[in-house]
């Protein structure tokens, strides 16, 4: 099987940023497909299945945060990866109440 | 090592292994198991976690039909937290690693995490610390399930540390075993402060958030005298800590020598020390240190954790058993119910929703609209006074007619006893407590009504200046030695003294030596303190002269600010004996 890396980057434009529910929803996603993936800032990597790991980002609104996937369904899992953070800028995962 | 800076609640210095209690009371000791037995502990963990995510999964599905998909998202989110393999991961590596109990890897891992959480800048996930406490709360229900281990049933020497401590449960804390408290929440003069004088134990309180700093185990200093929590200290840090101890034990023994010695002042005026006590035991306390009586008798207890409200057997067997400590010949002054929303939030009987229960339904008003409850106390007061010089007393007395009601269903009681062919003292004394700023104002005239006034200093204050003692917002405002205090204590013990009855201040403020030398100057001649405060405040009666103190008092009550007073006070203490201001 074949086997490869990919990234891309990603800019928090939401609100809030990588608040606990995104941080759900990301690691569900990454959870699905059998590629590592690993979530980064320039200084700090952690694995994107992991939500604990992920809050501890504490990412704010601004941060360009790198994913990068490594294994045989890369492509798929970085497409999927692409799609949360799609629907994070759109404010999907923003309440009023969640500040 | 890490400070934190709290407010002093009980003196004395105590050094050992922290013991964390939850809001629910989980004891979360630092626990290891043998080396064969890790694998089950392994397993133990695995099942904790799987019930726990479910549990939390039901959660979310209840949350969603209920609130909508967005909020059961959040419990979804705990779920995954629950189901990390990176948690199970390092949770399972301490079981492993280090031998540690599933209960104790997960609270150290969790700890981490709300630490790491907690310091991430910009602070929008500061609120994310709850979510991680409430899972490691989840977590370790699930371990313990129903073998959740009581405080009563302690076998090793801990510091008690919590988020806050209710009276019952500071109560139930067994002196031997737990060395000292430190709480995140409360105040100088909550309840719970009050029960940490009375077990004689440090405790520091109002420590602000130090949940995520402290692992049960890890060695940590209360400081009791300097109000500081000092965890994880270093060795120079320990080592002076360790002298501290034992200077303080000395310094202890040296006051219990002046116990057989009179509090009499240099130019000879005699003050009588009384001791406030709250449970039947403390009484041995105010007498080891030359109490001459109680001068408060707090009856809560009774009320405390109970469904039904006690009868009045079980008043009379309390009574009885301070008044056999005591003596028939000490006065016992017996406070009537004073619970207030304050103290006892759990009282079934006055559970009713009041928004501003500080100025509702509390204390003697309760009583008065509770009569089978008053006289059921009163009964048992009454029948205590055949054996001891026993006294009754009011608190919360706001109006002359108030005063006239309850001494109206004390004649009531009186005569019924009498009926029955039941033994009483038929003079017992009467008093009321001095502690809403109306009664001080008409002293003059409610002196006329009773043998003695006691002047609730804790309360007097709270009223006078619209200040919640335990809202650290506004506790600055709270302060024994502001003017307007200072002025309805002059009132309240020259209408005494006119009408010849008796004064006692019984509040807080007259265990400060702060403020010894201004009430020996306004002419008060007894004082009743917690039972630990009577050796200095004996001590420094002895060094002061009553004629100096007359000229102190008059000074304070010249002066405008609370800070004025008391930078004045401090002086004149410092003068007289330099060792109790430190």
């Amino acid at each position: 099987m074949e086997s490869s890396t990919l990234r891309n980057c990603f800019v928090l434009t939401n609100h809030q940023g990588l608040h606990m529910r995104p941080c759900g929803a990301i690691a569900a996603t990454a959870a699905r497909f059998q590629s590592s993936v690993t979530v980064s800032l320039p200084d700090r990597q952690v694995n994107a299945k992991s939500i604990l790991d992920l809050m501890t980002l504490g990412a704010p609104k601004g941060t360009e945060l790198t994913v990068e996937v490594d294994g045989p369904d890369a492509k798929d899992a970085l497409d999927a990866m692409a799609g949360v953070f799609d629907r994070l800028a759109k404010g999907d995962f923003d309440e009023k109440d969640e500040t | 090592m890490e400070i934190k800076r709290g407010i002093a609640v009980s003196p004395g210095v105590a050094i050992g292994p922290a013991l964390l209690l939850d809001t629910e009371w989980f004891r979360i000791p630092q626990r290891y198991v043998e080396a064969e037995q890790v694998d089950a502990e392994v397993v133990r963990l695995r099942e904790a976690l799987d019930a726990a995510a479910r549990e939390t999964r039901d959660t979310q599905e209840a949350v969603n039909a209920k609130l909508g998909e967005r909020y059961g998202a959040i419990f979804g989110a705990h779920a995954m937290m629950l189901t990390d393999p990176t948690l199970e991961g390092e949770i399972d590596g301490l079981i492993r690693e280090q031998g540690f109990a599933a209960e104790y890897a997960v609270s150290r891992v969790m700890r981490r995490y709300a630490k790491a959480l907690e310091s991430i800048n910009g602070g929008h996930l500061a609120t994310r610390v709850a979510d991680i406490f409430d899972l490691e709360k989840r977590i370790l229900s699930c371990l313990l399930g129903q073998r959740r281990e009581q405080l009563a049933d302690l076998t090793e020497s801990v510091v008690v540390l919590a988020h806050d401590l209710t009276p019952s449960e500071t109560a139930s804390l067994d002196p031997k075993r737990v060395h000292a408290f430190a709480t995140e929440a409360g105040g100088r003069t909550s309840h719970t402060a009050i029960v940490a004088g009375v077990l004689e134990i440090p405790a520091v309180v109002g420590l602000g958030a130090f949940a995520t700093d402290v692992s049960g185990g890890d060695v940590v200093i209360v400081d009791g005298n300097q109000g500081l929590l000092i965890i994880d200290p270093d060795e120079e840090t320990l080592a002076q800590y360790e002298r501290t101890r034992r200077n303080f034990h000395r310094h202890e023994a040296r006051l219990t020598e002046l116990r057989d010695l009179p509090a009499v002042t240099r130019d000879g005026v005699r003050v009588q020390l009384f001791g406030n006590i709250e449970f039947p035991t403390e009484c041995a306390h105010c007498l080891d240190r030359g109490g001459e009586g109680v001068g408060l008798y707090r009856t809560e207890f009774l009320y405390l954790g109970k469904k039904a409200d006690p009868t009045e057997e079980e008043h009379l067997e309390a009574y009885m058993s301070v008044l056999k400590a005591l003596g028939p010949k000490r006065p016992l002054v017996i406070r009537t119910l004073d619970l207030g929303a304050d103290k006892f939030q759990a009282y079934s009987g006055s559970a009713h929703h009041e928004r501003n229960p500080f100025l509702g339904l509390r204390s003697v008003r309760l009583c008065l609209q509770n009569l089978p409850l008053f006289k059921t106390q009163m009964r048992a007061i009454l029948r205590a006074s055949a054996f001891g010089d026993v006294r009754v007393m009011f608190p919360m007395i706001s109006t002359v007619l108030e005063l006239r009601q309850c001494k109206m269903i004390l004649a009531e009681v009186k005569e019924d006893l009498e009926e029955e062919g039941v033994a009483f003292n038929a003079s017992l004394p009467v008093g009321t407590m001095i502690e809403v700023p109306s009664a001080a104002i008409m002293a003059e005239h409610l002196a006329r009504e009773v043998d003695f006034f006691s002047i609730g200093t804790n309360d007097l204050i709270q009223y006078t200046l619209a200040a919640d003692r335990n809202n650290e917002a506004v506790a600055g405002l709270y302060n024994a030695g502001d003017p307007a205090v200072l002025r309805l204590i002059d009132t309240v013990v020259r209408a005494a003294k006119k009408n010849g009855t008796t004064v006692t201040v019984c509040g807080e403020m007259s265990g400060e030596p702060l403020y010894t030398l201004l009430l020996l100057g306004l002419g008060l001649r007894q004082l009743s303190v917690t039972p630990h405060s009577i050796p200095e405040i004996k001590k420094f009666i002895r060094l002061a002269s009553a004629d100096a103190a007359v000229e102190t008092a008059r000074e304070a009550l010249r002066l405008e600010t609370a800070r004025d007073v008391n930078n004045y006070l401090r002086e004149q203490t410092r003068r007289i004996c330099p060792e109790v201001m430190n």
